[in-house]
């Protein structure tokens, strides 16, 4: 059985976000952490591997500095990991995106046994489509929003966090499976990983090794293949400081009323 | 010093891990109330920092000494206190059984010390025989296959939570000074052997700190730890790893008051602008960062000199105590400084990182004993 996680490098929320002359994100400029949501994907993949021996895999897309988030979730303890990273790959929408790792999946095999996990969404474009639209283009049955999983044989039963609720289901191997950051709490990395990682294997594939899957075709690719096109970026201006209003709530809202008023507000 | 890959990436994990675990509220409750955490000792385990320079072979991490520095710094910059739970059993716990344990010593103990199942702690100090170690008058005597140990050890850091003690006696009475000392290892459970009260400490409360009594107590002859009568000799060598600790906890300690001072400096007005903009207190900040640089460049070389083997690296770890210990208590009392008045309020955290600075100079050799190591280098 092999885990494969999808996991994407995202800029640093903390830090400044830099935004390219044709509206994609510069980010190369940026800060970068391992989107959150993945992160937790990564740590349900590893419970299984935990419970039940498995290889677990980290995919990633991106230019050749996301090998250092590979290292790192090597380090947490996937066993190995593949880059996906080429020119041609550059400037990808969400369509885009998951053709390519769709692509890079089926040219690395999903067994009868295996799972894809990913993330719900990336913090930077909160979209959520890169995972479902993984499951669509390999033909796999997909759950989303995984907050609780469990594993009994080539069943998952999978708790599915709703707005209003809880859904479970069963669904069975080979399937994709979105996890939410509610599912767990991502482990640190171990002194042990880190000094190991940097010799456990990386694989690279590029144009050059995935053109001949039938997913690959430079028209459903990189920036000329993305249906999506981005009208304008920018960076949203700074809200100043909140204030907390202290005291009994009867005191809080005269203090709200009042500052209202002083403001011309009310 | 620019650090390798490997490391630069401890380093963010260590400081992740500190920055996300060690909770004001904890090193709140810990100097307040005492005791020891042992939810965070179970984490520290789970990610192998208690076992961060112990081999691999017995359960440890198998990282460098530049690794555990930069755990020591990363944690300390957070809590001290937490510094030292990781701390122990990665040098004065472990480090005379790493020095002269045997493999069967080491599988038995070293083990479960890695893995931060069972604590060790290091039994040197007396009340007669502080920086003059020399002068201990715990004895062992042998009777058959055991030896009967009767004393007392004082200032025993971790010594009521700890599972084994490394004990150094007297077991040859006619030999004067450091020699006709020996080393045992010691089950805390056994008969005779008790703990004194915790001692109410100025700082680093959170890990506690009492005597050990020995009242007969019968070590069996097989954890007797290195050749007999010639124990000191390892306990000073355990010491040089120990003292780079110590000078890590300090320079990471330093690096949190100095994050601390930037921040209020920033946000205090005082005279309509902020206090970082007079210069008073500009300058006060400037010599904080300096000392602290200076202190890093010192520790960190050192670390690789130890790991290199370099003659000089037992003067170098005495240096970097002496030093950074000392520049800890200065740019502690500057941050407290720029703080002003609420630097002398417990709401502030300055106020504690104050206090649990004053220990730094004093344990596993005062400044004055660095001095004497320092200096006996180059003038013997």
């Amino acid at each position: 059985m092999r885990v494969y996680v999808c996991v994407k490098q995202v800029p640093d929320t903390s830090g400044k976000v830099a935004v390219n002359e044709d509206g994609t994100l510069n980010r190369a400029s940026m800060l970068t952490i391992i989107n959150p949501d993945d992160l937790s994907a990564m740590e349900a993949a590893l419970e299984l591997k935990d419970a039940a021996r498995c290889q677990v895999t980290a995919v990633t897309m991106g230019p050749p500095p996301a090998k250092k988030m590979l290292q790192e979730l090597i380090a947490m303890g996937a066993d190995d990991a593949v880059l996906i990273s080429g020119r041609e790959f550059g400037g990808s929408d969400t369509y885009a995106t998951s053709q390519i790792i769709a692509g890079a999946l089926q040219h690395l095999g999903v067994g009868a046994e295996d799972v894809i996990f990913c993330g719900r969404q990336a913090i930077d474009g909160d979209t959520a489509q890169v995972g479902p639209q993984i499951a669509e283009k390999l033909d796999l049955p997909q759950v989303t929003y995984a907050g609780k999983i469990e594993k009994d044989g080539s069943v998952l039963r999978v708790r599915r966090l709703m707005e209003d609720g809880y859904m479970t289901v069963e669904v069975k191997t080979p399937c994709l499976v979105t996890c939410v950051k509610e599912l767990n709490e991502p482990r640190y990395m171990t002194i042990k990983g880190i000094i190991e990682c940097y010799d456990k294997p990386i694989v690279v594939l590029d144009y050059e090794a995935l053109k001949e899957e039938p997913l690959i075709d430079p028209a459903t690719i990189g920036l000329k293949g993305s249906p999506t096109n981005i009208f304008r970026s920018f960076t949203p201006p700074q809200k100043g400081a909140g204030q907390m209003l202290g005291g009994s709530s009867q005191e809080a809202v005269n203090e709200l009323v009042g500052q209202l008023v002083a403001k011309h507000v009310v | 010093m620019i650090l390798s890959e490997a490391h630069e990436l401890m380093r963010k994990n260590f400081r992740s891990f500190a920055e996300t675990e060690f909770t004001t509220e904890i090193q709140e409750q810990l100097d307040r109330e005492g005791g020891f955490n042992w939810d965070i000792w179970s984490k520290m385990a789970r990610y192998g920092f208690t076992g961060c320079k112990l081999p691999v072979e017995y359960g440890g991490q198998g990282g460098d000494t530049l690794a555990y520095v930069l755990m020591n710094e990363e944690f300390s910059r957070i809590c001290p206190v937490l510094a030292i739970y990781a701390n122990t059993p990665n040098s004065l716990g472990g480090g005379p059984l790493l020095a002269c344990g045997t493999p069967p010593q080491l599988e038995k103990y070293i083990t479960p010390v890695a893995k931060g199942e069972k604590q060790i702690v290091f039994a040197l100090t007396e009340p007669g025989a502080g920086s003059d170690a020399g002068s201990l008058t715990t004895r062992a005597v042998a009777d058959g296959d055991y030896f009967i140990l009767n004393g007392r050890k004082c200032f025993i850091s971790g010594a009521p939570i700890a599972d084994y003690a490394v004990v150094y006696a007297r077991t040859n009475p006619d030999l004067k000074g450091s020699r006709g000392i020996s080393m045992f290892i010691v089950d805390m459970k056994l008969p005779g052997v008790s703990c004194g009260k915790p001692e109410s400490k100025m700082g680093i409360s959170g890990y506690p700190t009492s005597d050990i009594v020995f009242e007969n107590v019968r070590v069996h002859k097989g954890d007797l730890l290195g050749p007999l009568d010639k124990g000191y000799s390892v306990a000073m060598k355990t010491l040089d790893g120990g003292r780079l600790g110590v000078a890590a906890q300090s320079l990471g300690l330093a690096q949190g008051c100095l994050d601390e001072a930037v921040k209020y400096a920033k946000g205090r007005k005082q005279f309509g602008k902020p206090i970082a903009n007079h210069q008073g207190v500009s300058f006060m900040i400037a010599d904080m960062a300096t000392e602290i640089a200076a202190a890093r460049e010192l520790i960190y070389s050192t670390a690789v000199a130890k790991d290199a083997g370099d003659k000089n690296a037992s003067t170098m770890c005495a240096m970097s105590k002496y030093y950074a210990s000392e520049m800890a208590n200065r740019v502690a009392g500057k941050a407290v400084q720029i703080h002003g008045g609420y630097g002398f309020i417990k709401d502030y955290k300055v106020e504690r990182l104050y206090r649990d600075a004053r220990i730094m100079t004093l344990y596993e050799g005062t400044s004055q004993v660095q001095q004497i190591v320092i200096s006996r280098s180059l003038l013997k």
